[in-house]
């Protein structure tokens, strides 16, 4: 195995944490703003092909910043578009990404549990 | 009448006490540099209480009852209690005031909670309406920030201009028997809004408020900033003092090292990572209550000018894109 990946991943995950916290330091977008604004931004990058080609340069760089959730819901409206036409966009949409909310939901659950979730 | 001075003010002929007062610190104001003039300090956020809320109003409760046995008052002898808080609909002020039983009237001035209840309860002392007044407010860091800014286990990245809220909580009973330092005057603010829309950097949005009212003291009272041993802002912060400062400067008001703010004096700010200072009603509540008050009693101080400020925007207002009102109160206290 190629061990550049690891050193791609370091700075391509860097850079846009880097460009995220200038945006935050220099603007006045709020964080939500600035994560739906990075999502939507996957989703374009994803829609256009452009976002995997990264994602096989840098790896864990590429699929942990959110702008990966937006690609993969772009990626998977697309791909059930393709097999099962228009209504597929609406089934796709969350193919990819429904581990992901799904365990966010369970574990969010389980951790409540056994902690006061009261913040 | 004859009480009104020039626009705002109002001098108080038969000048009302402090008779006692009460604090209740959060466990981080605790390792703070006022923990030692705090009365009670919690030892965690909870206060044993099941939600954050109740752990705010047990603060609240707590420090009007250490007020009151002070001064040894029982809830029966006090005509009113004056109080508010940040949470909607004053929450924790109007649960305190069922399970105190004083006539109540609930406050709502924001951060500026603190000077609104001492001008409104010497106006009713001075009146002739009330024999002995409490006044009371409160602030939570977790039921705060979470009502204004982002849920607290979100753990959004705070910004280098945002201040901390307080936990907090302080009370005053005010009178005429017993010994005290008095209010002598009262400016009421007027809101004031000069376009600041960043729910997060409320220092800059309250700073033109703080001034206006300050402006508006000395001119009502021909008193001067040299005329105070220290005038006290209640949370401006390091921005929204500096702003503060220029803005009277430009109106020829020149404030020297006497002027100064609470959200300031409460934490390390060397060690306790809180960027810009305090914020909160229980900013001016925990200071005012605490070390002021024992200054002034032991004559370290002899005239003091009380400014809290408030904004007086809501979660609401904000997200439709409103501007942050903001409004300023000042009391005269001397000793």
């Amino acid at each position: 195995m190629d061990l550049k990946i690891y050193l791609f991943a370091f700075l391509v995950g860097g850079a846009i944490c880097f460009i995220c916290q200038l945006i935050l330091d220099l603007t006045k977008i709020p964080l939500g703003h600035l994560l739906t604004g990075l999502t939507i931004l996957g989703g374009i990058l994803g829609g256009l092909g452009l976002y995997d080609p990264l994602i096989k340069i840098a790896g864990g760089g590429a699929t942990m910043p959110i702008i990966s959730f937006g690609n993969s819901l772009a990626k998977g409206a697309i791909a059930e578009a393709e097999r099962t036409g228009v209504i597929g966009v609406l089934t796709g949409m969350f193919e990819l990404t429904s581990t992901g909310i799904t365990a966010a939901i369970i574990f969010s659950f389980l951790i409540a549990l056994v902690t006061k979730p009261k913040g | 009448m004859g009480k009104k001075s020039g626009q705002q003010t109002f001098q108080f002929a038969n000048p009302p006490m402090i008779i006692s007062t009460g604090t209740v610190a959060g466990p981080f104001e605790g390792r703070g540099p006022l923990a030692s003039e705090m009365d009670v300090i919690l030892g965690d956020l909870h206060n044993g209480k099941t939600t954050f809320e109740q752990a705010e109003r047990s603060m609240l409760c707590q420090a009007c009852r250490l007020a009151l046995d002070q001064a040894s008052r029982s809830t029966s002898e006090v005509d009113l209690f004056l109080a508010g808080d940040l949470l909607n609909q004053i929450i924790t002020s109007s649960f305190t005031a069922l399970s105190l039983g004083i006539p109540y009237l609930g406050l709502y001035g924001a951060c500026s909670t603190a000077a609104e209840g001492l001008a409104l309860g010497s106006m009713l002392l001075d009146g002739g309406f009330c024999s002995t007044v409490l006044v009371a407010t409160s602030s939570h860091n977790a039921t705060a920030e979470r009502q204004y800014r982002y849920p607290t286990e979100y753990g959004g990245q705070r910004r280098p201009y945002q201040q901390w809220t307080v936990t907090g909580a302080g009370a005053a009973l005010l009178g005429y028997t017993g010994q005290g330092p008095r209010i002598t005057a009262a400016t009421i603010g007027k809101v004031v809004d000069l376009g600041c829309k960043d729910p997060l950097n409320l220092g800059a949005a309250m700073a033109p408020a703080a001034a206006d009212t300050l402006y508006r003291h000395f001119q009502d009272t021909g008193w001067n900033p040299d005329s105070f041993d220290l005038i006290l802002t209640g949370d401006l912060g390091e921005i929204g003092l500096k702003l503060c400062r220029e803005e009277l400067a430009e109106k020829g008001v020149h404030l020297g090292e006497n002027f100064y703010d609470c959200g300031l004096l409460i934490y390390d700010r060397e060690k306790q990572d809180v960027h810009a200072g305090a914020s909160g009603c229980a900013a001016m509540g925990l200071v005012a209550f605490g070390k002021l008050y024992r200054q002034l009693q032991k004559g370290e101080l002899s005239r003091v000018l009380l400014v809290a400020t408030g904004a007086l925007h809501s979660p609401t207002s904000y997200m439709q894109g409103e501007n942050i009102p903001c409004i300023g109160h000042a009391v005269r206290i001397e000793a």
